[in-house]
């Protein structure tokens, strides 16, 4: 401690320390430097004090801040939910008509409806909401309950055949279980690729015809052109949700497939419905309430 | 210091930062330059009073938009994601106006760097800028060079204090008005400026302020020469861009050496002597505390103070002016060899480029306009030219209407009931002008088919017609369809025609109809 040695070479003093002759010599450092050492120590104290910081056996201390990741997401998705509550709180008292034509609520509402439509409803009608077999394509204009705002929010909030009660309900019987023989539901069949302009076999269809009348038009009408009030699919159109050849619409006829969609009301809130139905509807199928019967 | 010619002034100056002086680990040496006076110094204040006035006055000017746009002249909106420069309005997908003038600012460094040195950190850097108008205030209160050094080692009395704190006060006011100079670019400045006096502007206003304010105090005041020396990387890159025909602040010893304090009494005796009278006026005026004289160093920003300061003795003397002077280094190699006899090493022999008279032999070399004009200057030149002319182009044919199209690609298309097939579109419509516009969109190259926008403001009795709010981006949904029989041809190219009905140019953009 008391012989400092001094190097001669550089007149400055060594650290004593020797490696195979080579010694360590003993310069200041820089005094900046020193000083933000300094600082961070200083720093890393106070940091320490505010912020969770020593880990314990269960747990670690909480700081003076209290502040976890946990609690600063939750803090970020508070602040987002009343970013949003004005417009929400105004989807929720608006009538669906004035929510379509007043622009803000309108985008809000296709944005909304977007991200509800991805989370609850792609799962079956597709991620774009082209549908697929069984499941509508949401974009034609092709509606079985109706395709104005008002028709698409009670098909979305109650649902099809789930049961509950203001669902769309309808049951097309099996008719192949005893009511038509299986060759006239193929001439059934063949009449209604002729209603639809299709390839088709005219005699069977003509036979057809009488059986159309006897037993479908009731529901799907006269010229097979179905009905809102009831579900019944149009049969003249180019759209078929479980196929459009022979085979599959004598195999609907003879065992029919029935959809079934839930209560979304019973999940989503009054607004999250309103939202949805906008979007379905501005999807390019949507009709004016007027256009309707 | 005296000297018994007394047609001059001897300083008492040494080079701080002078190579063979610098130790590492040491503190900081205090600098304490001298007042210049002469060409070069008054160049220096009309480019400090130039830069300074743009910086603080732009924000405050005003330019007429009309009412749907901000009236400030330079503003960088952004918040509305626009930058607006007098009659310019640049969106964010126009931003390589900004980057190409970027690079022109690049080239235009090289161009300069590579003609007159470090003229950006000599003349126009804000650091040096700013550090000349502190050290104006320092002057003020505390006198120049001499009066300097004597406060500093004078004892904390009432007359140390009263200057201190007045100069620091002074200095604090410049780098708040600096920082606060600053915010006003990205905002309406006298609204920002009601705003941050009465505490309602945004926090980040007052954070950019303060920090600011530290940085132009810290660095204009207390650090100075330190920044250009050990914090900014320019010197390095600057000094790599020059080359031996590059006009630098250079000591010609050629012609000064060997140098004497006596140069009377030698040429009484007969000896001839260098034109340097070793009077430090250099040294003193140097605000990097070097000595030019030892010759080219990092330190150096070529701010030229210490020429008027040597040319100012020189007429005293009533010898050649440019005995510090900006010559290019093929120039000095030149006179050297002229002084020196082309030996390598050998001592500078004053009579080889002296007349008898003290003046200047004929042969040396000076400086031509044919020594910046060389090939490379020249390319930079073209470049930048290039690059400017591509610039006003591009400004010259900018729009004030634009229109993009994105296809939906989840589903393509789309089958109606009656067997029609129906395409949507994300028609983007940006609207540049400060006003309201309608615009009607048309189909060209797709026969049959049936155009349909929709949107909130839009019913069935106004279609293809559409509304964009001023310098607006509008986007329009919108639908084709196509019969049966016309869709049945597969995929088709057509065009999307946007006509603004006031009669401005149309735009128009293609896109492609999806079909099974």
């Amino acid at each position: 401690m008391s012989d400092k040695e001094i190097d001669k070479v550089s007149g400055v003093e060594t650290t004593g320390h020797e490696w195979d002759g080579i010694k360590e010599l003993n310069n200041p450092l820089p005094r900046w430097w020193l000083w933000t050492f300094y600082a961070t120590i200083v720093f890393a104290v106070g940091y320490m004090a505010y912020y969770p910081a020593i880990p314990l056996i269960e747990g670690s201390t909480m700081g003076m801040s209290g502040e976890t990741n946990r609690s600063v997401l939750q803090a970020e998705l508070k602040a987002a939910d009343e970013a949003k509550a004005g417009l929400v709180s105004r989807i929720e008292t608006s009538s669906l008509q004035d929510i379509r034509t007043t622009d803000e609520l309108f985008r809000f509402a296709v944005a909304g409806g977007q991200s509800l439509y991805k989370v609850n409803c792609s799962q079956c009608h597709g991620s774009g909401a082209q549908g697929a077999p069984g499941y509508p394509n949401l974009n034609d204009d092709d509606w079985l309950w109706g395709g104005d705002l008002e028709a698409i929010y009670h098909t979305i909030k109650h649902g099809v055949r789930n049961g509950t009660a203001d669902a769309r309900d309808s049951m097309m019987p099996a008719f192949g279980e005893g009511i038509l023989e299986a060759p006239q539901i193929v001439q059934v069949a063949n009449y209604v690729m002729q209603l639809s302009g299709q390839e088709h076999d005219a005699a069977a269809a003509s036979t057809g015809k009488e059986l159309f009348a006897e037993n479908c038009a009731a529901c799907h009408g006269e010229d097979g052109k179905g009905g809102r009030d009831f579900g019944a699919p149009n049969l003249a159109d180019q759209l078929w949700l479980y196929g459009g050849t022979v085979d599959k619409v004598a195999a609907q006829i003879s065992k029919p497939k029935h959809g079934v969609m839930p209560a979304w009301g019973q999940k989503l809130d009054e607004a999250e419905v309103k939202q949805l139905t906008v979007y379905v509807h501005s999807l390019g199928g949507g009709e004016q309430a007027a256009a309707t019967q | 210091m005296a000297n018994e010619d007394a047609t001059f002034e001897t300083f008492d100056a040494e080079a701080v930062n002078a190579k063979h002086k610098r130790t590492l680990y040491a503190a900081r040496q205090k600098i304490h330059p001298k007042r210049a006076s002469g060409w070069f110094r008054s160049l220096k204040w009309w480019i400090m009073a130039i830069t300074l006035g743009v910086y603080y006055l732009t924000p405050w000017l005003r330019w007429d938009r009309g009412a749907h746009a901000p009236d400030q002249a330079v503003l960088l909106d952004m918040a509305n994601r626009r930058f607006y420069f007098f009659f310019i309005e640049i969106w964010p997908h126009e931003f390589f106006f900004v980057a190409g003038m970027l690079v022109m600012a690049g080239i235009g460094l090289f161009l300069v760097t590579s003609t007159v040195g470090r003229a950006w950190c000599g003349y126009t850097c804000p650091q040096t800028v700013w550090v000349d108008l502190f050290l104006v205030v320092e002057r003020f209160f505390e006198g120049d060079r001499n009066a300097r050094i004597k406060l500093d080692a004078a004892p904390w009395n009432f007359d140390k204090i009263w200057k201190r704190v007045s100069k620091h006060a002074v200095w604090l006011l410049i780098a708040v008005s600096t920082g606060g100079a600053w915010i006003f670019y990205f905002a309406d400045a006298p609204t920002l400026a009601k705003q941050f006096l009465t505490g309602q502007a945004h926090p980040v206003a007052y954070t950019t302020v303060a920090v600011l304010t530290a940085t132009t105090y810290i660095f204009g005041g207390l650090m100075r020469e330190q920044v250009c020396t050990y914090m900014c990387p320019w010197p390095r890159v600057q000094a790599a861009m020059l080359d031996e025909h590059s006009l630098v602040v250079t000591y010609n010893d050629w012609r000064g050496e060997p140098r004497s304090k006596h140069a009377k009494k030698a040429a009484a005796a007969g000896e001839m002597v260098g034109d340097c009278v070793d009077c430090n006026a250099c040294v003193a005026v140097c605000p990097m505390g070097i000595d030019i004289r030892d010759g080219q160093q990092l330190e150096c920003i070529t701010c030229a103070l210490c020429i008027d300061a040597c040319d100012s003795v020189m007429e005293k003397l009533e010898r050649e002016k440019g005995l510090i002077s900006y010559t290019t280094l093929a120039n000095y190699n030149r006179n050297m060899e002229l002084a020196t006899g082309g030996v390598p090493g050998a001592a500078i022999d004053p009579s080889r480029v002296h007349t008898p008279g003290g003046g200047i032999v004929s042969k040396v070399s000076r400086f031509h306009l044919s020594d910046v004009m060389r090939p490379r200057t020249m390319i930079y030149t073209a470049i930048y030219a290039v690059l400017g002319l591509g610039l006003l182009t591009a400004l010259a044919m900018r729009t004030d209407l634009d229109v993009n199209v994105l296809a939906d690609r989840n589903p393509q298309f789309v089958k109606l009931s009656d067997g029609s097939i129906r395409n949507g579109y994300q028609l983007k419509i940006l609207n540049k002008t400060a006003n309201p516009r309608e615009f009607l969109v048309t189909l060209r190259g797709l026969r049959g088919a049936d155009l349909r926008l929709d949107g909130s403001d839009l019913d069935q009795g106004r279609l293809g017609q559409v509304t964009v709010e001023a310098d607006q981006l509008r986007n329009v949904r919108t639908f084709v369809t196509m019969p049966p029989e016309l869709a049945a041809s597969g995929r088709q190219d057509f065009t999307f025609v946007v006509t603004p009905l006031d009669g401005g140019r149309s735009s128009s953009e293609g896109a492609t109809f999806e079909a099974p």
